[in-house]
């Protein structure tokens, strides 16, 4: 290769900035065909626009040699998802073919572009791939660094390790490290599994460890229904909580029920809220919870819900998220909805459908909501515990 | 099988009703339920009796689970799997047949959800293959086409094309190819459709919308006449599609199975459903004939084999149930032990079985003598959800940690 970019320079600097280096050196005609091949592949857009030209650029791609991987790599970072994967095809051909050829990788400026926490981390978690062919003990150097890492596959493998060196300091009496190793570990955790199991050790070890708080689950909200969902009318309805909240306000539901807004705080500690229970058994029903947080700053924010009825949610009245899907599944952060949180208080509003299956595991009616940022860490806000206040510009269906 | 043949031949002949020309060439299996997505294989000296330790010519060990059937053409087997606590990473591999050498292996990140229920993931869908290449559909609506040498060819994230797909149970209809098109299934409880691709480009030919419900059939291609038709089917209906323009032929409507694929059976189509019912398409957009209807054939998860005139379907007791596709009526049963997930394929005489457990019971199709109908059972200790595929005088079976290819030496 004939290749006069500097690798660190190439990890460090953003694609714009390494086409305008290549722009203004002079490049080889490998470099600019690596370059105009990135493009190529970058432009590609959605229902396969550009896919020829990106398939074209990919084989330019696919016979460089290995010292382009960081260049590839570093494409990712304003990739689209679509864009990424081809650049994954291209940044695996590479390698593939440099492996079995027994060629070096570009060891150091692939470890610089892991340990650079700038770059996408989908792009850092393959560079990290990359090097475990070649060194298999990178994750004994490198993943005790990694428990706060943005990318969730490596700090998942640094939580491993760590909650397996805990069990191995308990399994030799040394309770006090084992305890001290525990807690580290489940405050790097964001996976539930790995968070699961780390509160069973520390329970196990007198230690109280506040799950919900935790993942950012919201506790405490005000509570309104049932509003009618007689044939599924209810998800399309806008009902007057979408307009705007007054907590004290009364509203006529289904069947001219009477409804005001009860308070409701659920102990559960994945912040799951049983409409069955806190509203009461209803068939083709909407439920409203609603809540107020309090946000030192503005910060993006993903609004992540759990439910196994169909839901839409608001934040400050934007809708996040609008999922018509009834009872086939339910898991935490099953549905992401991104959004901004501002200065000062904010609003959340779900609106919880339930249709009118009778089997018995269609009879869930309920929901789990939580704030964090987009590894998954709990945003540091406030949760102002049943307010009494109206909301100042209404909750819902205006965009604001 | 001869006098059934003699029945059945001169019908086909007569209505024109066959498979369309799928991928593929003979002895390859390309797709779900092997060449023309009929379940059953022309190969020959097929294996009768293996454990662990016997008759297994190779096993190769898989990065992730999946529930997709390897798809194998020529000297090449491809087989999807997923990996990841999020099951976002999917991979796509390339075996060598003869040794089971991994030839290549590519990944995609995922772009769709990627919820389902625990017993199946997101390499559900089973690819396709032809000549030059495999396409791989998953569970997230994730669409790639690879040739033969691991090139990405294309590849699109149809859940950012056409947002709303949702089945929170999970995807896991395969696609199927005839000509330049890819027929992709993507009924589902939201944003419902049924998408037809160019194979060499991915760009979209035509789009339909489709009943909104979670769905699980593969389509099936026939061709009528000399006429191809593309048909899509859901738990209320099946319709015909012309493959080149997405144009309704004709639909079909009653309670039919969202999970257990139609087939083609001689003249007719099979469909299962409340009632399992056979179809002769008329000439033209009018209605199909119902020849016959029949409650008491019940497919659970795998869908039907059909050959020789005789359906063979698996109930949810585990009972493999053999019909007459004359006129529905059972003609032999046979207790099996479930759970099955994996639909029975059929070569050389023999319907093979596997149930989730491992065993793998081997049926005599061509004994009338009911005591020497099952041949043998043969248990691996994995657990198997895919449907197994055949070639090269082997038999491929898919579990979560390996890729067995069985044969007698």
């Amino acid at each position: 290769m004939t290749h006069r970019i500097a690798p660190k320079t190439i990890v460090s600097i953003s694609l714009g900035l390494l086409v305008a280096f290549l722009v203004v050196s002079p490049a080889s005609p490998s470099e600019a065909n690596v370059e105009s091949a990135i493009k190529a592949i970058l432009a590609v857009g959605k229902e396969g626009k550009g896919a020829t030209e990106a398939a074209r650029a990919l084989r330019e791609l696919s016979r460089q040699e290995a010292d382009v991987l960081p260049a590839l790599l570093a494409a990712m970072d304003q990739a689209s998802p679509e864009a990424s994967n081809y650049l994954r095809a291209a940044v695996e051909a590479v390698a593939d073919k440099a492996i079995t050829q027994g060629k070096p990788l570009p060891v150091k400026q692939l470890e610089a572009f892991v340990q650079d926490h700038k770059h996408h981390p989908k792009a850092r978690r393959l560079a990290y791939d990359l090097l475990l062919h070649v060194d298999p003990t990178l994750p004994e150097r490198w993943l005790p660094g990694m428990l706060q890492d943005p990318s969730l596959e490596l700090r998942r493998d640094a939580v491993a390790m760590a909650l397996r060196e805990a069990e191995a300091a308990l399994a030799s009496g040394d309770k006090d490290a084992a305890r001290q190793k525990f807690e580290q570990a489940f405050r790097a955790a964001r996976d539930r599994d790995q968070v699961d199991a780390l509160a069973k050790q520390l329970k196990a070890l007198g230690v109280s460890v506040d799950i919900a708080g935790h993942f950012g689950f919201i506790r405490d909200w005000l509570l309104v229904g049932p509003f009618d969902n007689s044939g599924g009318i209810g998800f399309a309805a806008s009902y007057p909580p979408e307009n705007s909240v007054d907590p004290k306000a009364e509203y006529v539901g289904k069947q001219n029920a009477r409804l005001t807004w009860k308070p409701h705080t659920t102990a559960d500690p994945y912040g799951v809220v049983d409409l069955n229970k806190a509203i009461g058994k209803h068939m083709g029903a909407v439920g409203y919870a609603y809540a107020v947080v309090e946000s030192p700053e503005a910060r993006p924010v993903e609004v992540r819900v759990g439910s196994n009825n169909a839901v839409k949610v608001w934040l400050n009245g934007q809708e996040l998220i609008s999922h018509e899907e009834y009872h086939h599944g339910n898991r935490m952060d099953q549905y992401i909805g991104s959004g901004m949180l501002k200065p000062g208080r904010n609003e959340v509003l779900i609106k919880i459908c339930q249709n009118e299956q009778k089997e018995e595991w269609a009879q869930s009616w309920s929901f789990q909501l939580r704030l964090c940022d987009r590894v998954g860490t709990a945003v540091p806000v406030t949760v102002v515990k049943h307010p009494a206040e109206r909301s100042a510009a209404g909750t819902a269906g205006e965009g604001r | 099988m001869t006098s059934r043949l003699g029945t059945i031949l001169p019908a086909v002949l007569l209505t024109g009703l066959l498979v369309a020309a799928t991928p593929g060439q003979a002895g390859d299996w390309p797709q779900f339920r092997g060449p023309n997505g009929s379940g059953v294989s022309d190969e020959k000296g097929l294996p009768v009796r293996w454990s662990a330790e016997d008759n297994i010519r190779w096993k190769a060990e898989l990065p992730g689970r999946g529930l997709s059937c390897p798809v194998i053409v020529g000297d090449r087997i491809y087989l999807t799997a997923c990996s990841g606590y999020q099951q976002d990473r999917l991979h796509v591999m390339c075996f060598r047949v003869r040794d089971g050498k991994k030839l290549w292996e590519r990944q995609l990140w995922a772009t769709g959800s990627t919820m389902c229920h625990p017993t199946t993931c997101m390499a559900a869908p089973t690819p396709v293959a032809d000549a030059e290449g495999v396409y791989a559909l998953f569970a997230t609506a994730d669409v790639a086409a690879f040739d033969p040498d691991g090139h990405l060819l294309w590849y699109r994230s149809l859940s950012r094309d056409y947002p709303g797909i949702t089945n929170n149970v999970g995807m896991a209809a395969s696609p199927v190819v005839l000509g330049d098109l890819l027929f992709l299934p993507l009924e589902n409880a939201g944003n419902s459709f049924a998408l037809a691709v160019d194979r060499r480009t991915g760009a979209t030919r035509w789009k339909v919308d489709r009943h909104r419900d979670i769905n699980w059939i593969t389509p099936l291609v026939v061709a009528m006449n000399g006429k191809s038709e593309v048909l899509f089917q859901t738990s209320r209906e099946i319709t015909a599609y012309d493959p080149q323009t997405g144009k309704r032929l004709w639909t079909h409507e009653a309670g039919l199975s969202s999970v257990s694929s139609p087939i083609l059976g001689g003249d007719r189509i099979l469909v299962p459903g409340g009632d399992f019912t056979a179809l002769k398409p008329a000439n033209g957009s009018a209605s199909p004939e119902v020849l016959w209807k029949s409650n008491r054939i019940k497919t659970s998860y795998p869908s039907p084999v059909y050959l020789d005139g005789r359906i063979y379907t698996l109930n949810q007791a585990g009972i493999l149930v053999c019909s007459d596709a004359e006129d529905g009526k059972t003609l032999w049963q046979l207790r099996l032990k479930g759970p099955f997930w994996a639909t029975p394929v059929i070569g050389d005489g023999k319907l093979y079985a596997v149930n989730e457990e491992g065993t793998t019971f081997v049926v005599d199709l061509r004994t009338e003598e009911e005591q020497k109908r099952l041949l043998a059972q043969n248990r691996i200790e994995d657990k198997f959800l895919a449907t197994p595929a055949i070639a090269h005088r082997c038999l491929f079976l898919r579990s979560d940690k390996y890729l067995y290819c069985i044969g007698e030496e």
